[in-house]
């Protein structure tokens, strides 16, 4: 589904990828994991084409498209979602409206009909459940005032009405205490299917308690320097990063 | 590969580009009827003033008013204090009085031309063509074209008419209240209409009626090198309320075009107005050529006890717009509001707000500002929140927010506060804030394009205001807003 080959950025000239290489297929779970400043949210926001940051080298394609070519809204009708880390606040826009033109925006890109507003309450309603989110949150405006947790479900609520079929999960579990990680984890298990995939990247194992990732990237210095089954997480959880530094500075 | 790098590098250029270039969108309103009008010759002095009121067949006491109103002029000059690029007007260039002549009329029927005109417009000048009940007073130029509804708000003895209409048909009313809340004294654009002003609409609303329709007016300036000078006085009685709205729009033409009003409003006791503008006027090109010069006065006077006067106005147009709907809260526990959005764009240049004038006790005010520049324009707020000594027990709250959507754009604030009393509450909060590019990615990432989420995020800006205006109008004044904002960011 997800193919990065020798993918290199620079943010204001400075070289944060340097060289990724990662193959992503429908069903499966992914883990990005590292110490801090190793690249895991350069490569969401390079991935999903936030302007500040400057492809020198790679391809990246999704379902055999090319990714870096499109706009980042149509990398997001091709169904590339993104979970902020953290979600910014449109103060007076409420979530309603903000939804209804994410989704009908898609369903034009795709040439379908839009929802009217019956359709569109109902679907609402619907994936609302998915997180817990209730209706006062829903018809607030987008983040405005929102808890830390409130926002990542929030985020979790978006991908429900989105339906994409890759989400990368920047750093959710941060700012959560443990009953949000889980509504938040279960949400995102709920919403998982052969026909999507999921990267998560995360700096501590505990969310890699409640998603089971298949396999598990370290990323260090723009690289992924190894790649393992959960036991690298449970590994890393344990010994820290500093081993995966030496390793590679020695 | 490399093909990737420079789609991905000419992309952003492209937004660069688009967010840099400043509003090429057409403006919507421009075109101009081909009516045959008749234009008085350019130039003003007192045989102008009176050929005026000769042409609108006025009694004695209202040329004696304009002849007052114009030697008043006379003694004074064009104010230089609002943050305006205003050049001296030459206002012996300008004709004073356009009226286009319509093919019968002096029957029911509108000439095609002009029922086309304000189709086009939007403005169904017949009445089962307005299924939503909303009357309309239309005005091209000097004068006023049709009135709708009159019978049906007649059965309730609501007058809604044009002023000129009034001055025949209503004289002890208009000579009672014209000149009462912004005499001709009061400045130097309101001496000016107050000498050559040409129609308008005037409302009464009799004791204890609730208008059950809204009542609007369109003004729509269409022959050149004209001024039009409007003129609208609304008298709610004890009792009763009125929602008002006011829409303009004007040709686009190179040269500027002067657009002097005056309003008044006078409430009674325990009466409600709420006046609400969507001003659309031609605002000049990308480079600031042409446009309209919107010098307004408008003014209200809660003049009885527990009275209410809300004004809520969406500015997008005009080449300079220079205009601050006040209250003077003279009734007891009577009740100020202002909300305003004011967008500017290109070289547009607004200098805009209010004046909260509290006199009589236990009387409050709210100020909700919002101003949005973009472009290479000037947006200033200018307030007034004064409390006389004997008004104890007062409250104003203001809120002034700008929002710079471009770092060549100018937001400004100049507010003056005067409490002569310590038993009054005055607040003002302000704040400056850029569009913010995370909100923007935010809607990217989401399936939302740029132009689109900045129509977005400007309205929830806006929302304050907008959610005052009546329903239909809202939806109108939101789209105005988005599309204003077309490739207005850089």
């Amino acid at each position: 589904m997800l193919e990065i080959k020798d993918l290199h950025a620079t943010i204001e000239g400075k070289e944060i990828l340097r060289g990724i290489n990662l193959t992503v297929n429908a069903g499966e779970v992914h883990a990005i994991m590292g110490p801090n400043g190793s690249g895991k949210s350069t490569l969401s926001a390079v991935l999903t084409g936030h302007p500040a940051y400057t492809v020198t080298q790679g391809t990246v394609t999704l379902d055999g498209r090319d990714l870096l070519a499109l706009s980042p809204e149509d990398r997001a009708h091709e169904g590339l979602f993104l979970s902020f880390q953290y979600p910014v606040e449109i103060p007076g826009v409420s979530m309603v409206n903000f939804m209804r033109a994410a989704l009908n925006e898609k369903r034009k890109y795709h040439g379908q009909e839009p929802l009217n507003a019956a359709q569109f309450l109902k679907l609402m309603r619907e994936k609302r459940a998915i997180v817990e989110l209730d209706n006062k949150l829903a018809s607030r405006a987008v983040n405005e005032g929102f808890s830390g947790g409130e926002k990542k479900r929030n985020e979790i609520f978006q991908m429900a009405m989105l339906e994409p079929r890759l989400s990368i999960l920047d750093e959710t579990d941060s700012g959560l205490d443990i009953d949000a990680l889980r509504v938040v984890a279960s949400g995102v298990n709920k919403l998982k299917s052969q026909e999507n995939a999921t990267i998560v990247i995360t700096h501590y194992q505990r969310l890699l308690d409640y998603i089971k990732p298949d396999l598990v990237h370290v990323l260090y210095k723009g690289r992924i320097v190894r790649t393992g089954g959960p036991e690298l997480a449970l590994e890393l959880e344990e010994k820290g990063y500093d081993w995966i530094k030496e390793e590679f500075e020695g | 590969m490399s093909e990737n790098l420079n789609d991905n590098n000419k992309k952003k250029a492209d937004e660069q580009d688009f967010l840099r270039q400043a509003a090429d969108e057409e403006y919507q309103y421009g075109f101009v009827t081909d009516i045959d009008t008749h234009v008085i010759p350019k130039g003003l002095n007192e045989d102008v003033v009176r050929q005026i009121s000769r042409l609108k067949g006025e009694p004695e006491w209202l040329l004696d008013f304009r002849l007052k109103a114009f030697r008043h002029w006379l003694t004074l000059e064009q104010p230089a204090w609002g943050h305006v690029n205003l050049a001296p007007i030459d206002y012996q260039d300008i004709s004073y009085y356009a009226a286009p002549r319509q093919n019968n009329p002096a029957g029911k029927e509108i000439d095609p031309e002009m029922k086309r005109t304000f189709d086009k417009l939007g403005i169904p000048l017949e009445e089962q063509m307005r299924l939503s009940g909303m009357a309309v007073d239309a005005i091209m130029d000097s004068v006023s074209v049709r009135t709708t509804y009159r019978e049906r708000l007649a059965e309730l003895g609501v007058i809604f008419c044009s002023i000129s209409e009034a001055v025949k048909d209503y004289p002890d009313l208009v000579k009672r209240y014209l000149g009462s809340v912004v005499p001709y004294t009061d400045n130097f654009f309101a001496a000016l209409n107050s000498a050559v002003f040409s129609d308008g609409s005037f409302v009464y609303i009799p004791k204890g009626v609730r208008c059950p329709m809204e009542l609007s007016s369109y003004f729509r300036i269409n022959a050149a090198q004209t001024g039009q000078f409007e003129r609208t006085l609304i008298v709610a009685d004890d009792d009763s309320y009125v929602s008002y709205l006011e829409g303009c729009t004007a040709p686009q033409r190179d040269e500027n075009q002067l657009h002097a009003a005056i309003v008044e409003i006078v409430v009674e006791t325990r009466a409600e107005v709420k006046y609400s503008t969507v001003q659309n006027w031609y605002p000049g090109d990308k480079m600031g050529r042409g446009g309209i010069y919107n010098l307004v006065t408008k003014r209200g006077l809660c003049r009885g006890d527990h009275s209410k006067l809300s004004w809520t106005q969406v500015e997008t147009g005009s080449a300079i717009t220079w205009k601050y709907p006040s209250c003077v809260l003279k009734g007891d526990y009577s009740t100020g509001e202002f909300y305003s959005v004011a967008l500017t764009r290109n070289r547009q240049m607004a200098d805009t707000g209010t004046k909260m004038i509290h006199l009589g006790h236990h009387t409050s005010s709210t100020i909700v500002s919002k101003g949005i520049s973009a472009g290479e324009s000037e947006n200033s707020y200018r307030g007034m929140v004064k409390v006389v000594q004997k008004a104890h027990h007062c409250r104003n709250y203001t809120q002034c927010d700008s929002l710079l959507l471009s770092p060549t754009s100018g937001a400004h604030t100049f507010p003056v506060i005067e409490v002569h009393n310590d038993t009054s509450v005055v607040e003002h909060e302000a704040t400056t804030s850029k569009i913010n590019e995370d909100q923007i990615f935010y809607c990217n990432q989401r399936g939302i394009s740029t132009e689109d989420a900045v129509g977005l995020i400007v309205n929830g800006y806006a929302k304050d205001v907008m959610s005052k205006l009546p329903m239909e109008f809202a939806v109108e004044a939101q789209k105005l807003l988005s599309l204003s904002l077309e490739g207005a960011v850089g």
